[in-house]
C-alpha cells in the first residue's frame, strides 16, 4: 500500500524531530527516518535537506553511501544471513542457497510479493555461535537447515 | 544538587546487601546470548519464579565469555557461591528451579561450575577450567556479573573511584603520566601509546576538544567492543571522562553501528544515569570540570571505523577517510582537536586510574603491557570472549583456552586482526601473543578476533570470502582500492571456479601492490593482506586450482554467494519527480 504523501512527509518530520541526541546531522536523521519507515521516501531527502541547511544533492550523498538506506518499503519479514568469515567457514553458503532456493531468489532483494526481504550481512556480531540467521532482528545462532526451515515456514504462515 | 561520591557508594552498597541477602538470578543477554535463545530462557524463568513465589531476584546481564555455553544460568546463593547452568532451555527451567531450592545442583549435565571462593560441594568450579585460568579480567572484569543498566552495581564494584580519585587529587600532567607508565597501548589495532597521543590533545589550547570513542567495530570475527559496551557500559563511560579530563577536553562521543540495539540502549542508559548522578555534566562531583557525552551512530560501513572517516560520519557525511595531515589531534571533528580511542583502550583507564600504572605494567610481557580481549570462533570447541595476558602462544590460545578443533581435524589455519589481517599457517601456533611477537610473524592481532579453521579448508575458499568483504566495504574513495579490490574478487572466484589463468598470480600480487600505494587508508593498504598471507602460507592450494583444476579441500565446490549490489540505487519514482527530472 502506498502511503498518503502528507501522512509520509508528517511521519518524516516527526522521526527527524524526535532525535533524542544533541547532535543531529544529515546522517542522524535519516537513521532516525529509517528507523521510523523502514525505507527513505523522497519526501526525507528534502525534509533533512531543508532542516540541516544543505543542499538535495549533499543528502543523496549520504543516503546512497551507507549500504542499510533502502529507497523503497521493505518486505514485510527481513530475513539477513551472516555471510562473516566466521559464518562461512562453519557453512554460511549452503544455509544462503537453501534461503534463496525457498524465497525464489538468485541475491539479495525483495520476494515479488513483498513479504520477504532477503539481505547478506557482514557480521551479525555473534561469531560465537556461527552460523547465525536473523529473521526480523532476532538472530538464531548455530543454525542449520532445520532451523532455517523452521524460520521460514514461520515467515510464511505469519504473512 | 549532585551528592558526594561517598554518599552513592553508601547507597549502592546497601542496595547489593539487599540483593545479594536472597537468591540472585542471572541471564546473560548479550549478543551472542541472545543468538543463543537467552531471551526467550529469561522470559520462562521470569515466568517460572513468578509462579512459584520464589523470593529470587532475576537479572538480565551481559556477556560473561563464556559464549559455548550460553544461554548461561548463573544462581548466586547466599552466601556468595555462583552455580553457573549452561546451553539452558525454556525446558530445563522447572528441574533447575527445583534442585536450587533444595540446595541438591541437577540435572549434573547442564551444569557448567561454579565462580567463587566457597564453591559448592561436588561441583567443578570454573576457576580450575582452561577457558578461565589463563585470564586477567581487566576491561572484562565486571562483564556477566553487573547489571549493565544499573549504576549502582557498577559502583559497589569499584566504579567511578578512578574518576573521583583523578578530579580530586591529579592533574592532566599527572594522569597522563600514570597512563604512560602503564604501558596500555591503543588496542584497536594501531597499538600506539595512549599516553601519548592524550599528550597530543593536552597540549593544544583550544577552547573545543572531544574525545571519540570507537565502536564501529565493523570486523568479522570480532565482538568485544560490542560486547563491553553492552556488558559494561559505565567502564567506557568513565574511561571516557578520564580521558577527557586527562586531554583537556569537554565532550565525548561513543560512535556505534546503528541496528546494534543492545549496545546502543546500554550506551544510551548508562550516560543518562551518569548524567543523574553528577558525574556527567556541569562541575563533575564538585570538582569544577565539566564533561558532557552522547552516543553517535553510523549506518552500514566498515571503513566509518577508520579514525577520520568516524569523524566525517559523526559530521553526519560519508564515511570517506580523509587526507593526513592534519591528524585528528590537530584537527578533527568540526576541525576541532579529536582524541579517538577504542573501547578496550578505554576500558582499562579506570581500574589503571584507581591501581596504578605500576600495577597494570607488570601485567603481560615486554613492550605489550596487560591484556588482550580475544574473540575465539570459528572450527573450535569453546569459542567465547577471553581476556589473557599477552605473553601467551597461540598454540595454548587455540589448543587449550579454545580446546581445540570442533570438528577434530587439524588446525589448518587461524584468521586474526579482521578481514585485513589475513591468514596465518599452522606453525603460527608458536607465536607469541604479543604486538612485536606479532607483527615479526607478519601478523596482526588487530582488534582480538582469531578464527580458526580446520584443514578442511581450502585456502582460495577463504580468501575470497576476505577479499569480497573488503571489495564490499570499500567506501571508493581512492580507485586502487575500489577497482582493484573488484578485479581481485573476479580473480579469485574464476581461480576458485577452475578458470584461472597462468598469470593470475602475478596479476594479482601486482594489483595488491598498486592498492598498498596508492590508497589513503588502511582498508587500501591492507586490502592484499589475505591474499598475500594466503600465497604465503598456502600457495600450494592455489596452484592445485590453477594447474590440476580441482579445488584441494572440495570447500570451494559450492556455490559462492557474495553481495553484488555494493551501494543502494535511485529508483524509477525517485526520477519522476518533476524536480528531479532531466530537463
Amino acid at each position: 500500500m502506498v502511503e498518503a504523501t502528507d501522512t509520509l512527509r508528517a511521519r518524516v518530520v516527526s522521526a527527524i524531530m524526535a532525535q533524542p541526541q544533541r547532535t543531529v546531522t544529515v546522517l542522524s536523521s535519516l537513521l532516525a527516518i529509517e528507523e521510523e519507515l523502514g525505507y527513505i521516501p523522497p519526501q526525507a531527502i528534502d525534509e533533512v535537506a531543508t532542516r540541516e541547511g544543505v543542499t538535495v544533492n549533499d543528502v543523496w550523498a549520504v543516503a546512497s553511501f551507507y549500504t542499510n538506506f533502502r529507497f523503497t518499503p521493505p518486505g514485510n519479514h527481513i530475513v539477513e544471513v551472516c555471510w562473516g568469515p566466521t559464518c562461512h567457514l562453519m557453512g554460511a553458503q549452503s544455509l544462503l542457497e537453501q534461503v534463496q532456493n525457498a524465497l525464489g531468489m538468485d541475491g539479495e532483494g525483495d520476494t515479488p510479493d513483498g513479504n520477504v526481504t532477503l539481505k547478506y550481512n557482514t557480521c551479525l556480531g555473534a561469531c560465537a555461535q556461527a552460523p547465525v540467521v536473523a529473521t526480523d532482528h532476532h538472530l538464531y545462532g548455530r543454525a542449520t537447515s532445520a532451523v532455517v526451515d523452521r524460520l521460514l515456514t514461520k515467515i510464511k504462515d505469519g504473512a | 544538587m549532585a551528592e558526594t561520591f561517598e554518599t552513592l557508594q553508601a547507597t549502592a552498597q546497601a542496595r547489593e546487601d539487599t540483593l545479594n541477602s536472597g537468591l540472585r538470578i542471572r541471564v546473560g543477554v548479550a549478543l551472542c546470548g541472545e543468538a543463543a535463545g537467552a531471551f526467550e530462557v529469561l522470559e520462562a524463568l521470569n515466568a517460572e519464579v513468578a509462579s512459584r513465589g520464589l523470593a529470587a531476584s532475576v537479572q538480565e546481564v551481559g556477556c560473561i565469555g563464556l559464549c559455548y555455553a550460553e544461554p548461561l544460568v548463573d544462581i548466586q546463593l547466599p552466601n556468595g557461591s555462583r552455580v553457573f547452568y549452561r546451553n539452558v532451555t525454556t525446558e530445563d527451567l522447572p528441574a533447575i528451579l527445583d534442585a536450587v531450592s533444595s540446595a541438591n545442583f541437577r540435572p549434573t549435565d547442564k551444569i557448567l561450575g561454579t565462580l567463587g571462593d566457597a564453591g559448592v560441594a561436588g561441583l567443578p568450579k570454573i576457576e580450575d577450567t582452561p577457558q578461565w585460568k589463563y585470564q586477567i579480567r581487566i576491561a572484562t572484569r565486571n562483564t556477566g556479573t553487573v547489571d549493565p543498566g544499573e549504576i549502582q552495581e557498577y559502583i559497589v564494584a569499584g566504579g567511578y573511584t578512578g574518576l573521583a580519585k583523578a578530579l580530586a587529587s591529579m592533574t592532566q600532567e599527572e594522569l597522563i603520566e600514570e597512563v604512560k607508565t602503564s604501558g596500555l597501548r591503543g588496542r584497536g589495532g594501531a597499538a600506539f601509546p595512549t599516553g601519548v597521543k592524550w599528550g597530543f590533545l593536552q597540549g593544544s589550547k583550544r577552547p573545543n576538544k572531544y574525545v571519540l570513542v570507537n565502536c564501529e567495530e565493523g570486523d568479522p570475527g570480532a565482538y568485544n567492543d560490542k560486547g563491553l559496551v553492552e556488558s559494561d557500559p559505565h567502564t567506557v563511560v568513565e574511561g571516557t571522562i578520564i580521558a577527557g579530563f586527562a586531554t583537556g577536553s569537554n565532550y565525548g562521543y561513543i560512535f556505534i553501528r546503528h541496528g546494534h540495539v543492545g549496545p546502543i540502549r546500554r550506551a544510551q542508559g548508562a550516560i543518562k544515569q551518569a548524567y543523574e548522578m553528577g558525574l556527567l555534566g556541569q562541575n563533575i562531583l564538585g570538582s569544577g570540570y565539566n564533561f558532557d557525552m552522547e552516543v553517535a551512530l553510523t549506518g552500514d560501513s566498515y571503513v566509518a571505523g577508520e579514525e577520520t572517516a568516524l569523524m566525517e560520519a559523526i559530521e553526519g557525511k560519508r564515511s570517506m577517510p580523509r587526507a593526513r595531515p592534519p591528524f585528528p589531534a590537530q584537527s578533527g571533528v568540526w576541525a576541532n582537536p579529536s582524541n579517538i580511542n577504542n573501547v578496550k583502550t578505554v576500558s582499562y583507564v579506570p581500574e589503571i586510574v584507581r591501581r596504578g600504572g605500576e600495577w597494570f605494567s607488570e601485567i603481560g610481557y615486554e613492550r605489550s603491557k596487560g591484556t588482550a580481549v580475544l574473540c575465539l570462533s570459528g572450527d573450535v570447541n569453546y569459542p567465547g570472549m577471553y581476556e589473557v595476558p599477552f605473553g601467551l602462544t597461540l598454540g595454548q590460545v587455540v589448543n587449550e583456552i579454545a580446546g581445540g578443533t570442533a570438528s577434530g581435524k587439524d588446525v589448518k589455519l587461524l584468521q586474526t586482526g579482521g578481514p585485513l589481517g589475513g591468514v596465518l599457517g599452522s606453525d603460527s601456533l608458536e607465536i607469541m601473543l604479543d604486538y612485536e611477537g606479532m607483527s615479526a610473524a607478519g601478523a596482526i592481532l588487530g582488534s582480538g578476533g582469531i578464527i580458526v579453521g580446520a584443514d578442511d579448508i581450502c585456502v582460495v575458499d577463504l580468501a575470497r570470502t576476505l577479499v569480497a568483504f573488503c571489495q564490499f566495504e570499500s567506501c571508493g574513495k581512492c580507485f586502487p582500492c575500489r577497482l582493484g579490490m573488484t578485479h581481485l574478487v573476479e580473480m579469485l572466484e574464476r581461480i576458485a571456479a577452475n578458470n584461472g589463468r597462468p598469470g593470475d598470480l602475478d596479476l594479482m600480487r601486482s594489483t595488491g601492490k598498486t592498492m598498498a600505494m596508492g590508497s589513503l587508508c588502511g582498508h587500501g593498504q591492507l586490502g592484499f593482506n589475505p591474499i598475500s598471507s594466503a600465497l604465503k602460507f598456502f600457495e600450494e592450494d592455489f596452484h592445485v586450482h590453477l594447474e590440476e583444476g580441482r579445488c584441494p579441500t572440495g570447500s570451494c565446490n559450492g556455490a559462492f554467494h557474495r553481495p553484488t549490489r555494493t551501494r543502494p540505487l535511485a529508483t524509477a519514482e525517485w526520477y519522476a519527480k518533476e524536480e528531479y527530472a532531466a530537463p
